[in-house]
């Protein structure tokens, strides 16, 4: 927690794309996130965990502003989030998700699901569309199903589509709502690997996720959440090996044992 | 050492017990309270349906005159060959009779181009929006075509006019009051309440009198609009209510996630509403909205009693010519059984758009 702090205050202002400030939010009088203050630089890797309920998803979704906060300040790209429509909608266009239902478009084809972004948000020409949406299904493996329907995937394949769909938004950051605990078992790799070819690439990720193997790989930094507050967090050797929180050591225990 | 994993080779499932002996077994006599209900439906068929046969076919007259029909025992079809232009068109001027013949061609061309999907789906959506101006252009005439006066219109070309306009009319203004009644704007949205509940809790009759008699109260003073404008706007009015409740029911339907992904992605609102939204909404309501359509279709009979002459009217001022007196029946089932074509063929179309749904979903 303290490295952050002793990074030098211009560098800070210069690499921070995202930036909460003792952020808090309710639902009615339920307190689902307590006080959350967490800055990302460009590039990072995080991947925030823990129990059910502890807001690690109300967290991320409150980024793109899926979920409104009350108290406290978020900052994308320096610009604050506001209940101003026109100014949200600019920082959505640069922040991409991934939820953990896919959320693909059923109603059209692999295709169209890409290109509809970024035809009407972009007001890209339709050919220079299909040409980026066609270069990223390549890039995760699943050009030859550009025509048909998302329910004629699999799950895996479904996922790869809905990142292949953010990914044509050329965002600045990926959020990512736990994407492989719909998953199958046997597709659960498929994703996690378009993931880590994406972090390899220096895309600005947070993940919440189960997949610790995952966060040992690729994370730069793990947060630990539970009760709506940021419990830990550190780097994944020293998250993993050494937790400093007695909640912290019963949660890996938990999760690392079966 | 490891073995390897030979799949088993599939089997044909058990070749089944077939055979009309065994469907009439399992189907009608599977046990003696079922066999029984079948004996009971069986009686009863046999006592209706050789009269009908006799009556409609065996016995029916089929050409001549009114006293061929006095003399034989069967349904006098003459009489509807007789009087077909007035059952179709009513009062219509008949060397005009191409002007309706060309709007229903058009109606019917642009069914089937819409069941065949030759045209893309915005551009089957403009053209259906728009097929009221020419229907109501070649049939009424103006703008180099004579004028024909609404009060010539009649038969089942009105019946048609007021259902496939009413139907047309009301399902975009249908769509805005759902997306109102769910929208945030607290103004927009009691006032789409407002609207629907008003038009939902009275009766078609009383709406179609109200457009008649108290419309004009509230039109300045000079204009006038004719008696069949004002009940086409109660009809189009009446069926938006209802059309804009199917609609919501389709857009609660459609999940949370949909508006989300799409909002994430940089879609503003409209976009969000037009291109992922609605188009779910309304393909999970087609099986309503059909329904919708045919209630419609069979409601625009209520115009007899503001005095227009719809195609059940028309019947039954036919069977009152003094020539052709004493045939009411014949002109009834011949009316029923059009309004059942028509509105069988909707509810099949509704089903084949049905299963399409299903296999872009899966």
């Amino acid at each position: 927690m303290s490295e952050q702090n002793a990074a030098p205050a211009a560098t800070i202002e210069q690499d921070t794309v995202i930036s909460l400030v003792d952020m808090n939010k309710w639902y009615g009088d339920f307190h689902v996130l307590k006080n959350i203050n967490l800055n990302v630089q460009r590039g990072e890797r995080i991947v925030i965990c823990g129990p059910s309920g502890s807001g690690k998803s109300t967290m991320i979704r409150c980024i793109n502003q899926l979920e409104e906060h009350q108290t406290g300040s978020i900052l994308v790209n320096g610009q604050e989030l506001t209940s101003n429509t026109k100014a949200l909608e600019r920082v959505r266009k640069d922040v991409g998700m991934c939820f953990q239902h896919f959320n693909l478009f059923p109603h059209m084809t692999i295709l169209e699901n890409l290109i509809l972004a970024p035809i009407w948000v972009r007001k890209m020409p339709r050919k220079a569309a299909i040409e980026l949406a066609m270069n990223y299904l390549e890039r995760v493996n699943i050009a030859e199903q550009s025509e048909k329907y998302p329910g004629q995937l699999s799950g895996g394949q479904q996922q790869r589509v809905a990142i292949a769909r953010s990914l044509c938004m050329a965002p600045k950051v990926m959020l990512f709502d736990e994407p492989t605990s719909a998953l199958d078992p046997e597709m659960i790799k498929e994703v996690l690997d378009v993931m880590e070819e994406l972090a390899n690439d220096g895309m600005t990720m947070l993940c919440v996720t189960h997949e610790m193997g995952f966060a040992k790989s690729v994370a730069d930094r793990v947060i630990f959440m539970d009760g709506g507050e940021i419990v830990e967090e550190n780097e994944p050797d020293a998250f993993f090996n050494n937790p400093q929180m007695d909640r912290t050591q019963l949660f890996l225990s938990q999760i690392l044992s079966h | 050492m490891t073995m390897v994993f030979q799949p088993s080779p599939d089997m044909p499932p058990p070749a089944s017990q077939s055979g009309l002996l065994h469907w009439v077994k399992n189907n009608l006599f599977n046990s003696v309270t079922n066999g029984l209900l079948t004996l009971i439906g069986l009686t009863i068929l046999a006592s209706i349906i050789p009269p009908l046969v006799n009556w409609v076919f065996l016995d029916a007259i089929f050409q001549g005159t009114a006293e061929t029909c006095r003399q034989g025992q069967g349904a006098c079809w003459a009489f509807v060959d007789a009087q077909i232009k007035l059952f179709l068109l009513g009062p219509y001027p008949t060397e005009l009779a191409w002007r309706p013949i060309l709007s229903a061609v058009l109606l019917f061309g642009l069914f089937i181009i819409t069941a065949r999907h030759m045209l893309k789906t915005a551009h089957l959506v403009v053209a259906w929006l728009i097929l009221p101006l020419p229907i109501y252009w070649l049939v009424g005439g103006g703008l180099g075509l004579e004028v024909v006066d609404t009060s010539e219109w009649g038969g089942l070309m009105l019946t048609l006019v007021l259902a496939v306009v009413g139907i047309l009319a009301s399902l975009p203004i249908g769509v805005l009051l759902a997306l109102g009644r769910s929208m945030n704007n607290k103004v927009i949205k009691s006032f789409c309440i407002c609207v629907i509940e008003l038009v939902r809790g009275v009766p078609l009759v009383t709406i179609l009198f109200m457009a008649t008699i108290m419309l004009p109260l509230f039109l300045p003073t000079g204009v006038d609009i004719g008696i069949l404008y004002r009940v086409q706007f109660g009809i189009i009015l009446f069926s938006s209510a209802y059309i804009a409740e199917v609609v919501r029911g389709g857009l609660q339907g459609v999940g949370k996630g949909q508006g989300e992904a799409a909002v994430a992605l940089g879609l503003n609102r409209w976009q969000t509403t037009a291109f992922i939204i609605l188009p779910q909404a309304l393909k999970i309501v087609i099986p309503p909205l059909i329904g919708r359509c045919i209630a419609l279709l069979k409601d625009t009979s209520l115009v007899v009693v503001v005095g227009l002459l719809d195609f059940l009217g028309i019947a039954k001022a036919a069977s009152q010519d003094a020539e052709w007196l004493g045939f009411d029946a014949e002109a009834f089932v011949f009316c029923a059984f059009v309004y059942w074509l028509l509105c069988f063929s909707l509810s099949r179309y509704g089903r084949s758009l049905e299963k399409r749904g299903r296999v872009d979903h899966h």
